[in-house]
Formats: C-alpha cells, structure tokens, sequence
C-alpha cells in the first residue's frame, strides 16, 4: 500500500499507461458518507449542466433581467476566488519571506487555489450566455481594454498558469519525471512573483466590477474603495480556508498520505494563520468604520439594510477576528476552528451582498432573485467535484507528504544550505554528511567567481 | 467601423442632402449630415408635454426590430409600470403626476460615455461616432452591461440557447441608410425629434424659455450621467415621471477609472518590489547559514 513513497520509473510511454492506470484505481472506501451524498449531486448537475447548454441559461437559473448575476457568479466565482487567496497568501510567505516553518503546507495551499480557479472561476462557463465565445476577450475578437472584466479574465487565466506551474513539480516528483522537476522548480520564484502580482489585481478587480453599478448597490456596501476591501478580505478570507483546508485534510487523509513531521506541525501554524487572519481582520475592520465616517451613512445603520450590515460586521468580523486573537494568545486552536468557519461564512455573505442581498436592496421581495433548486444542486456539484479532485490529487501526489528523496537532494543542489529548512528537523539526518560537501561544494565556487 | 462610417455617410450625404429639410423636425434647422462629419452625437428630444400615449412608436421600434409588435390598442398597457425587455425595446408608460395623466417613453439613453460600454470586456457594446449604442454577436454573454448600466437598459435573451442581447440602437441599421429611427418617424404628435444633440439641447432650451410656466427648467439627460443621446422635456419634476434624478453628471467609466489607471502602477511595481523582499529574505538565510551553519 506504499506505492506513493516507492520511487516511479517511467521510461516509455508504456510504463507511463501501465502507471496511470494503477493510480487511477480508487485509494480509499468508496461507500463513504460524503461520497453516498456528494457522488448523486455531482451527477444530477452534470446533467442539470448538459441541459443548460441545450435549453439556455434562463431554464436552469432564476433568470431577471433586475438581477443579472446569480449565484454562479455571487458565490462561484466571487467566494471561490476570495477562499483562493490562500495561495497566494501562502506562497508569499514561503517563497518571498521564505518563512520556511510554513513549507509543509504551501502545496496544501496553491493545489487549493488552483483548483479552485480550475472549478470555480470555470463555472463561469456556464453563466456565459454566449459561451461559445468565452476566448473571445483573449484571442482579440476586439480587446475590451477598458473594461474591468476584460483585465480580470486575462488574470484569471495567466494567474491559472502561475498556479500550475507553482504546483507543477509535486506532479513531476508523483511521475518520477526528475529533469522535468528540476526545470520547473526552477520557475517557481518567478511564477510566485508573478502569482501575487495578478492575485492583487484581480482580487480588487472583482470588486471592481461593482463600482458602475453605483446606485444599484446599498450605500453601507457601495464605495470607490470596493477594491480596497475585496483585496484585503482575500487575505483574510483565504488563510481561513487553509486552516479550514488543513484542519479536514489532517484528520480525513489516511496516514500514509500525510507526513508525520507536517502533522505534528500543523498545530502550530494554524495558531500563526490565525494570528494573520486577526490582524488583517482588524484592518478591515478599520477600513470599513473608515469608508462608513467618510460615506455618512450613519443614519442608514438604524434600517433594516443598517441592522444586517452591523450583523455581518460584528458577528462574522469582530467576533471571529477576537476568537483568532484569544485563540493565539491561548495557543487553544478550538477559538480557531470557529472562527475560521465564521470567516467563511462572513466573507462568503460578503461577496454574495454585492450582487445579490445589497443589489436593488430596495425591490419588494416578489422581484428579489432567489436561486433555483437546479441552480443550487449545479453549485453543489462544483464544489463536491472540486473536493472529489483535491482529494484524488492529495491520495496521489506528495501533497500533504514530504517529496521523495531524490527531489530533496535536487532541492539541496539547486540551492546551498539556503533552504534545507523546508523540510524540517527530519533534513539534518540526511544532512550529517551531505552538507559539508554541500558547503565544500560552494566554497569551490566562491573561488571559482573569484 | 470605417466601413460602417463611410456607408454611413454615404448613406446619409446622398439621402440626406436630396431631402433633407423634410427629414428632420425642425426644417432648416438641423444638418444632420454636417452634424455627423463634424462627429457630433446624434439623438432625440422627447417632449413628454407633446406625447398623448398612443404607442405608435412602440408598434414602430418592434417592426424595425423584428420583434413581436405590440397591440396598442390595448389599454391595459397602462396599468402598471412596464421596464424594456428582451421583446420590448421601447416602452410608453403613464404616469400620474401634479399636472393630470403624462406619458413617458423609456428606452436606451444612448449615453456619451456609456457604462455599458465600459463595461464590455469585448467591445460588443459600443458607442458608434454617430451617436447609437449597439451591440455586436462577439459578445460572450457576461451581462456586466447589464450590471454597469445607469438605466438598466440591456436585456438578455435568457430563455434562448443561442441568447442575444437587446436594447434601443437608435436604428442604426436605418440611421446607415440616412433615415430617421422608427419610432421618431412614426410618431404622429411630433413629441419626438431626431437630430444633432447639441442642436436638440438647443430647440429644447428654446422650448423652455418661449413657453414659461410649460416646461420646468430641466433637460433631462442634458447633464445626466455624463449626458446622455436622448433628451426629455417635461412640464413636472422627473421624478415624477420615474426617472432617477439621483445619478449625477459624472459619466460612468469615470468609476473604474481610478482602478484601471492603477493597474499598470501595481503591474509595474509589484514585482519589483517583490523581487527585493526576496532578495533581501535570501540573503539573510545565506548569512544565517554561513555565519552558524545551524538550521
């Protein structure tokens, strides 16, 4: 049962069928709960999306011409970026900080983000009226350069390839692919740089997306700084699904998929999550009381808008952001768990006020949009499919666990000393010789510059 | 584009120039095809003091756009307020004000600088030299349009598998051909005018100040949202007449545009900067590493 740690050898083209089809044999019991309740979703919205396809968009969703984008968009695209942000985030502190006590679960985090943007920011296929013409903004069926929209599918597409590139040789190591990994760990620095730069854009630029929509929006929710606010509860809204992502992924995967030292550590940095979650939270916090004294809407606090406004910002904001701090400071990780959950959820209501509860709040409740039962069930469907390939990936690929050995020596190599951290105290074993020759080596290169 | 502009003006110089006095509202007054080459907008005055509601100009528009045509004889159009949709592009309705029965067309304001267009990461929006508002089918379908709209104009054909986009075009396939939009054309009491707009914000002002105590001292869409094709007149306040009066005179793209301008800023920037923390982090590891060695 430890084919994972066994090194692969593919030669041929031949080894590589005979590989993948042993991997794609299922790892684990398949009559699971989840799967009993998730596998019927998943196939009633493959077909509910078939259907879509054929019959147009209005025969699946609550189609209104006041309501433009539904849920697919509101929670799809809008929640599954913003729970994305979690790579990025992720990836600036190992890679640009390099704070390497966090190394173990970057893959984690990145294999999350990507997928989410595979899935996620995917189903906006099916919101596309027009589908066919997804590539159009790419291919230059007329370049829309003005258009917030415009700016945010190009990123959303090149931040995809940052992603896969960044996650790239976890696969390479899966398929024994040595040079191939060599080659692409060698862009991930740059792919991370790049990475962050676009998640920053196209973060704000969702939120961007509403700035023209300037009376359709409640005030309490509409202002010039939405990107501001959309980039800075990424932050938040991200490292509160990696403690989400961790806290499952730790206790649900079998033990030979894990690493133990990544297990044993994992406590510790959910209290650090939680210590950066606190604290961008409570900037957020400050920019919005900063964005409310600067709108004077104050008097709009004592309506029925106002109420669910102060619901959000004290239940799903204060609270959760307090529970990280008391959790910290206890170094109690229970607080963390429910403030992550409690994060989600806010930011998750968050995303879906601004193209749904806080859009033409001021319609009688006959004309608001409600989504449909086959609205729902496909939303289901993408977000279990989403779990099903996370999982699958993880049973597979070097994920949760440490690379094989030869890609730890090719790490070594590539870098010196400078990043044998990674992965973790376990390195000094297989250091006790290796890096004084290490060492040897780059003294000989010294002179060698010289 | 260059194609549709030298139809256009062909259209228009040879049609227009042959009759061109009766072709407008105001004889003599408006040069549309002088208007057009300087590339000035063209639109339309509504004077909602001169409509008697009889919707011909509904019947018209859904003729010139192969829609299903209303009856308009059918009083019960009135009851409620009726929005533009997917089958309607232009619809009349009534209201009841401080001054008796008035009625109001609604249909797309052909903005100067429009959300809409903005909006589109295709172009498939787009504000025409001329002054329409069209849409084309490289559109992919988003609705952004439809979020970015002041008026809430664009309408989607939700229930097709093959869905276009409708709104107003003020006619701009009969416009190529040097004729008036439809509804204008159709209108039988002259409440509607076709026209250079800075020459129809001149009629209107012209309007208001020979007729005192008829006209409230407002041309909507003079300054609305940036300023806007289609211009009203009206003897009450708008917001009687269920127009927004709070949307203001700062045109539409001017909201992203602080976003947009500071996307090359963070493109350019943030990598660099980036760059350097890595550089910065690397070197104290190497120091770390050589200076103890311990990990």
């Amino acid at each position: 049962m430890n084919r994972t740690t066994t090194a692969v050898q593919i030669n041929s083209l031949k080894d590589f069928l005979v590989f993948m089809r042993s991997e794609l044999k299922p790892k684990g019991r398949i009559l699971t709960p989840f799967n009993l309740i998730s596998g019927p979703i998943i196939l009633l919205g493959a077909l509910l999306i078939l259907y879509r396809f054929f019959t147009g968009l209005g025969s699946v969703v609550h189609s209104s011409s006041e309501y433009p984008w539904g849920i697919w968009i509101g929670f799809i695209v809008m929640v599954g970026v913003a729970f994305a942000g979690g790579a990025y985030v992720t990836a600036f502190i190992v890679y640009v900080l390099r704070g390497e006590k966090y190394h173990s679960i970057v893959r984690m985090a990145v294999l999350n983000g990507f997928l989410a943007y595979v899935f996620y920011a995917g189903a906006i296929l099916l919101d596309l009226g027009r589908w066919w013409n997804i590539a159009n903004p790419l291919i230059g069926n007329r370049f829309g350069v003005n258009s917030v929209l415009f700016l945010v599918a190009w990123h959303f597409l090149l931040y995809m390839l940052a992603q896969l590139v960044e996650i790239s040789p976890a696969f390479a190591e899966w398929l024994g692919l040595k040079k191939a990994r060599k080659f692409l760990a060698s862009l991930t620095l740059g792919a991370v740089i790049v990475g962050i730069t676009l998640s920053t854009l196209h973060q704000s630029g969702l939120g961007a997306l509403f700035l023209m929509a300037k009376w359709k929006i409640h005030p309490l929710w509409y202002t010039e700084f939405i990107p501001l606010l959309f980039f800075v509860s990424s932050i938040f809204a991200g490292l509160a699904v990696v403690i989400f992502i961790g806290e499952v992924s730790f206790r649900v995967f079998d033990k030979d998929r894990i690493d133990e030292e990544y297990r044993a550590s994992w406590n510790d940095i959910a209290i650090d999550l939680g210590k950066a979650c606190a604290v961008t939270m409570f900037v957020y916090f400050f920019l919005q009381i900063l964005v409310l004294i600067h709108g004077k809407h104050w008097p709009l606090l004592n309506t029925g808008m106002g109420y669910w406004y102060l619901a959000e910002l004290t239940g799903l904001l204060l609270l959760p952001g307090f529970l990280f701090s008391w959790g910290v400071r206890s170094g109690n990780l229970a607080p963390i768990r429910v403030a992550a959950v409690l994060t989600m959820i806010g930011v998750i209501i968050n995303r879906i006020d601004y193209s749904i509860i806080a859009y033409k709040w001021y319609l009688p409740l006959s004309e608001r949009y409600f989504p449909t039962v086959m609205e729902v069930v496909i939303t289901l469907a993408i977000v279990f499919t989403m779990v099903w390939v996370f999982r699958w990936i993880v049973n597979r690929v070097p994920i949760l666990k440490k690379p094989p050995q030869w890609a730890i020596t090719q790490e070594q190599e590539e870098e010196g000393l400078e990043r044998v951290v990674a992965f973790g105290p376990q390195l000094g074993v297989t250091m006790a010789d290796g890096g004084s020759s290490i060492d040897r080596e780059k003294k000989q290169n010294k002179v060698i510059f010289r | 584009m260059g194609i549709d502009r030298r139809t256009f003006l062909k259209g228009l110089g040879t049609g227009v120039a042959l009759a061109a006095p009766g072709c407008f509202s105001f004889p003599g007054k408006l040069e549309a095809a002088g208007a057009a080459a300087n590339k000035e907008f063209m639109g339309v005055l509504v004077d909602t003091t001169r409509c008697v509601g009889c919707r011909t100009c509904e019947q018209a528009c859904a003729e010139a756009h192969n829609l299903t045509v209303p009856d308009i004889n059918d009083a019960s159009a009135f009851d409620k307020i009726r929005q533009t949709s997917e089958m309607q592009l232009a619809v009349v309705n009534s209201f009841k004000t401080e001054k008796g029965e008035i009625f109001a067309k609604k249909q797309c304001m052909h903005c100067n600088q429009p959300g809409c267009v903005a909006a589109c990461p295709v172009k498939a929006m787009e504000k025409r030299e001329e002054g329409p508002v069209t849409w084309d089918t490289n559109c992919i379908g988003c609705r952004y349009c439809m979020v970015s709209c002041p008026f809430d104009i664009p309408k989607f054909e939700h229930h097709s598998a093959v869905p276009k986009l409708q709104k107003c075009d003020l006619c701009w396939e009969r416009l190529r051909k040097g004729e008036k939009p439809a509804c204008v054309e159709a209108c039988p009491a002259e409440a509607l005018a076709f026209g250079a707009r800075r020459e129809l914000i001149e009629e209107a002002n012209r309007r208001i100040y020979k007729n005192p105590g008829e006209y409230i001292p407002h041309i909507y869409g003079e300054h609305e949202a940036g300023g806007t094709g289609y211009l009203y007149l009206s003897s009450v306040p708008f917001e009687q007449l269920g127009f927004r009066t709070d949307l203001g005179t700062t045109a539409y793209p001017e909201y992203t545009k602080g976003f947009l301008y500071s996307v090359p800023v963070v493109l350019l920037l943030w990598p660099a900067f980036l760059s350097g923390i890595s550089a910065i982090t690397k070197r104290k590891d190497k120091v770390r590493s050589e200076e103890g060695g311990k990990l």
